[in-house]
């Protein structure tokens, strides 16, 4: 299939940007998304242009590196899915592509489609662990977890900090990826004695880093690659309320 | 005495100390704890450790050489640590705990992996590793790492290939990412408090030695594209595996021997580089744009039945062959084993198959793997609940529902056991560079049992190398300043490199140079080698190494991001590891674990191991005019040497 691909180009944070039109020609239906860029840019590259840098790693979905907004929408419209595991047989011949970067305050654009998330590593500085020092763990038994709390943790612990829920966001939150740690770490046993101070700790970052307030439109849970649910957020919100009376 | 060889390389002195403890093998990581020197708490602060990589090996190492009170500084490429490729490792992890009551000991964990690592690892190493995992489940417990658990609330485990007990832990598919991020919280607290500085979207370009002794690196700011420098009493290595050297692997776009490789070109030596793990159940490569490869979990074969049609070039749908022209050929070969063979035997009946002109799919690489027989005698229901994750995973890559045609499946690269040669301690052949996890050739030998990676790379950096360190440390007031000369010819070598990349402007990219490479490998040193296949990749690498230097074409600029430099770069290393890789496979010519040379086998086809010449780790020093060989003498006190049989 051939596609009319309009990408975002930005040389730096100071430049402004601008979308600029590439034509792709015999795209293959079994080619990711990326590979399909991939593509684009062996092409520009040949041609003595600046090729479309985009972050990306480990290409399964895990890693939380890759994420453009895809017409519209973040990490585009399949749902549960982050942009390196979109294929191209979702797409037809002919179609327009929109690609362009995460677009929040909080995280800036570096280059093209590639945006600063070091946010999120300050979000969990500020509490977003359990104060344990290598070596000082009691044998894994001593504490039994319930089975329910475990998966429930597990299903909270599966975020990626890809940021999607940010750029999804009309209000550029980042709740649901801070309530995703905060849940994670609070539904445990281990993760009760610092369950007040982390709340409060984390919130106050998001704050602080500039992310939005939650107004509960729950964009950011519709395209959560990893289907964090929205739940978490009202977590969040009442062991901030606790912590912080 | 060193002997010029046909090959093009030297062989210089055996190594005969490791320096590990002498006496009976489970009092040996206690001695070497107790006799190591302590660093006084007040010091420590004063104390500058790097460490480049924030895998598990390189996460836990940073955090806890912070908890200790020493200031680290820590380096990754990526743009947040918590991204580093353990994040998707899938199936679990191996600690000798005996939760299950079901026979399990250190002592067996230690037995398993010595014999899986096809008697080609250290035994001092391997029962240190054993004993250790029992701590890594409670470290990882305690900081919140929600592993699966039974009703009652206590963990689950599972089997895995290559042991007889039940003792991986795992985190649904994800036991590599419930992993790192306990590491990385650990570290982000360290960051937090002060103890440990992070450089993220920083690659580390060359290791500056002064006084004989590694004090530093030389990084490049991929956003900037600043050349830095940073100095410190050690050096930590912990980037990980080099399987892209094929260009299609399991492994992460970004990994890479860059660090490894220039560590080795200032003196470390580099063992066993033809140590290489190929991974049968893998969704093939669908067309000449693949950039990388996806891992199907290994537990599929419990259930999943492999076949080929029997006739060559057989076109037919799957659905179309019948049961009597179809070949299951694992049942027929291996009638005990049969579909469950280990990970290597099961990769080269698949490569034997399709080089019959046997294979299925696109280029005719790939076999079947098919269902039908478990959907019919377990329900559909029932295979759902077991591979539900896993079916919806394939069917989003290939577009084909594996619950109604057999899926597709082909050996890929995943893992390579060697790296740069450490000792005991965890150090390297250069004083003050330590390597951990992946980018280490400890534990492993020839073959790296299931769930044993993220094992070593916790046990390296929660535990072991926290306490060697130490010991090397303890000295440090004595070390020499750094000689300012040895920072400038350290910066000076990565500026040239990176000016003559961007001044080549030849016609070809540096990834179409990588895919040319990767093919090279994949054919002549991949899952079978032959001398003549090593000849020959040995004729083509330095012929395309050439034409790289003079025909890649990288744009852009030195300063700010230039993804395209970054990558360039990493080729021009792969070239060079690349050739030390065949040199090692064509100078070891029995077949060991993960290195089947086709002139060493037994009557049936299997790997057959020759003791007598080759019970020895290959550490190569690189030189300018080719590598020398250091034998280091395999030695087994407490497991008896046997040849392996899966019939
Ligand atoms: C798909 C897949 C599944 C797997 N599943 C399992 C499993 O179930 N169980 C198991 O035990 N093992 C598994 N493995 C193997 C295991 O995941 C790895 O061996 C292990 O995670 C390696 O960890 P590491 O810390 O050594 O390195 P990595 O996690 O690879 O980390 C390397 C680090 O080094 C940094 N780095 C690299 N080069 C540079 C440079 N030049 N400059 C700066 N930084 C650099 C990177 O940024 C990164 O932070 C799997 C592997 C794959 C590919
Ligand atoms: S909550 Fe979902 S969308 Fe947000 S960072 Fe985590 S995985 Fe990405
Ligand atoms: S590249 Fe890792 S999640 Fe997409």
């Amino acid at each position: 299939m051939n596609l009319t691909l309009k990408v975002w180009r930005q040389n730096g944070p100071s430049d402004e940007g601008r979308m600029v039109t590439y034509k792709v020609e015999d795209v293959s239906p079994d080619m990711s998304f990326l590979e399909m860029l991939d593509v684009l840019n062996e092409r520009l590259i040949l041609e003595g242009d600046d090729p479309v840098a985009f972050d990306h790693d480990c290409r399964e979905g895990i890693c939380g590196m890759c994420g453009m907004v895809i017409n519209g929408v973040a990490h585009g419209e399949q749902r549960a899915t982050t942009t390196c595991q979109l294929h191209m047989r979702h797409f037809k011949d002919g179609d327009e592509v929109t690609i362009e970067p995460w677009r929040a305050a909080p995280f800036p654009v570096v280059k093209d489609l590639v945006v600063d998330r070091s946010a999120f590593d300050r979000i969990i500085q500020a509490g977003g662990f359990i104060s344990v020092p290598a070596g000082s763990a009691p044998d894994a038994h001593s504490v039994p977890v319930k089975k329910e709390d475990a998966d429930a943790a597990f299903d909270a612990a599966t975020c990626i900090g890809c940021g999607a829920c940010v750029a999804a966001c009309p209000n550029g939150s980042a709740s649901l990826f801070t309530a995703a740690k905060i849940t994670h770490l609070g539904l445990l046993p281990q993760g009760q004695p610092e369950r007040d101070s982390r709340a409060k700790a984390m919130v106050e970052q998001m704050d602080l880093e500039g992310f939005g307030g939650c107004t509960n439109t729950g964009e950011c849970t519709a395209v959560c690659p990893k289907g964090i649910p929205l739940d978490t957020i009202a977590r969040m919100n009442a062991d901030f309320l606790k912590a912080s009376k | 005495m060193s002997e010029r060889e046909t090959h093009g390389y030297k062989v210089g002195d055996p190594i005969r100390d490791t320096k590990a403890p002498e006496g009976p093998i489970e009092d040996r990581w206690d001695k070497r704890r107790f006799s190591a020197k302590l660093v006084n708490p007040a010091n420590k602060r004063k104390i500058n450790v790097i460490v480049v990589g924030t895998g598990l090996a390189g996460g836990s190492a940073a955090a806890t050489l912070g908890e200790l009170g020493y200031k680290v500084k820590s380096f990754c490429y990526q743009d947040s640590p918590r991204r580093a490729h353990s994040i998707a490792a899938q199936g679990g992890i191996n600690a000798a705990k005996n939760y299950r009551g079901d026979g399990d000991s250190v002592y067996r964990l230690f037995y398993d992996t010595v014999k899986g690592g096809d008697f080609r690892a250290r035994e001092s190493n391997v029962y240190r590793l054993a004993q250790v995992s029992v701590n890594i489940i409670d470290q990882a417990v305690a900081q919140g790492v929600p592993f699966a658990r039974e009703y009652g609330g206590l963990l689950d485990t599972r089997s895995f290939g290559g042991a007889q007990v039940s003792r991986t832990f795992y985190a649904r598919g994800q036991t590599g990412q419930q992993l790192l991020l306990g590491a990385y919280s650990a570290l982000e607290r360290q960051v937090a408090a002060g103890t440990v500085e992070m450089h993220t979207r920083h690659e580390m370009l060359d290791l500056v030695v002064s006084g004989g002794r590694a004090r530093g690196v030389i990084v490049r700011d991929m956003v900037t594209g600043e050349i830095e420098t940073h100095l410190a009493d050690a050096v930590v290595l912990a980037t990980g595996g080099y399987g892209n050297v094929f260009f299609l692997s399991t492994n992460a776009k970004g990994c890479n021997t860059t660090a490894i490789w220039r560590a080795h070109e200032r003196g470390a030596m580099f063992a066993n580089p033809c140590y290489t793990q190929i991974h049968p159940t893998c969704i093939p490569v669908s067309g000449d744009y693949q950039s990388k490869l996806t891992l199907m979990s290994e537990s599929l074969r419990n259930d999943g039945r492999v076949w080929v049609p029997l006739a060559k070039g057989d076109a037919r749908k799957p659905s179309e062959i019948p049961e009597d022209e179809r070949d299951y050929y694992l049942e027929r070969i291996y009638p005990a084993f049969g579909n469950l063979v280990p990970r290597d035997i099961a990769s080269r009946a698949a490569k034997n198959v399709c080089d019959e002109g046997r294979g299925v799919g696109p280029g005719g690489l790939g076999v079947y793997l098919d269902f039908a027989d478990a959907i019919a005698r377990l329900g559909r229901d029932a295979v759902e609940k077991k591979y539900g994750n896993l079916f919806e995973m394939y069917e989003r890559i290939t577009g084909e529902n594996p619950y109604e045609t057999p899926m597709r499946i082909y050996p890929a690269v995943h893992y390579t056991m060697g790296g740069l040669w450490v000792d005991y301690d965890l150090q390297s052949t250069i004083p003050g560079l330590f390597v951990v996890g992946e980018a280490n050739f400890s534990d492993h030998g020839a073959n790296r049992l299931g769930a044993s990676a993220l094992m070593q790379g916790l046990a390296d950096g929660y535990f072991v190398l926290p306490t060697t360190i130490g010991d090397y440390l303890a000295g440090s007031k004595s070390f020499d300043e750094v000689d300012e000369a040895d920072v400038e010819e350290a910066r000076q070598k990565v500026q040239q490199k990176i000016d003559k990349l961007l001044s080549v402007n030849g016609t070809r990219t540096a990834d179409s140079y990588h895919r040319e490479l990767g093919r090279i490998m994949w054919d002549y040193c991949g899952m079978e080698r032959t001398e003549e296949s090593l000849r020959k990749a040995l004729e083509r690498i330095p012929e395309l190494r050439e034409e790289f230097w003079n025909n890649v074409k990288v744009p852009g600029d030195p300063e700010g991001l230039n993804q395209a430099l970054e990558r360039a770069g990493r080729v021009a290393d792969f070239f060079d590891l690349a050739e030390l890789m065949c040199i090692d496979a064509l100078h070891r010519t029995e077949s060991c674990g993960g290195h089947f040379r086709a002139e060493s086998q037994d009557a049936d086809g299997e790997a057959l191991r020759d003791d007598e010449n080759f019970a020895y780790v290959a550490a190569w020093e690189w030189g300018q005019d080719g590598p020398t060989l250091h034998k280091e003498a395999l030695d087994y006190e407490y497991v008896k040497m046997t040849q392996r049989s899966y019939k």
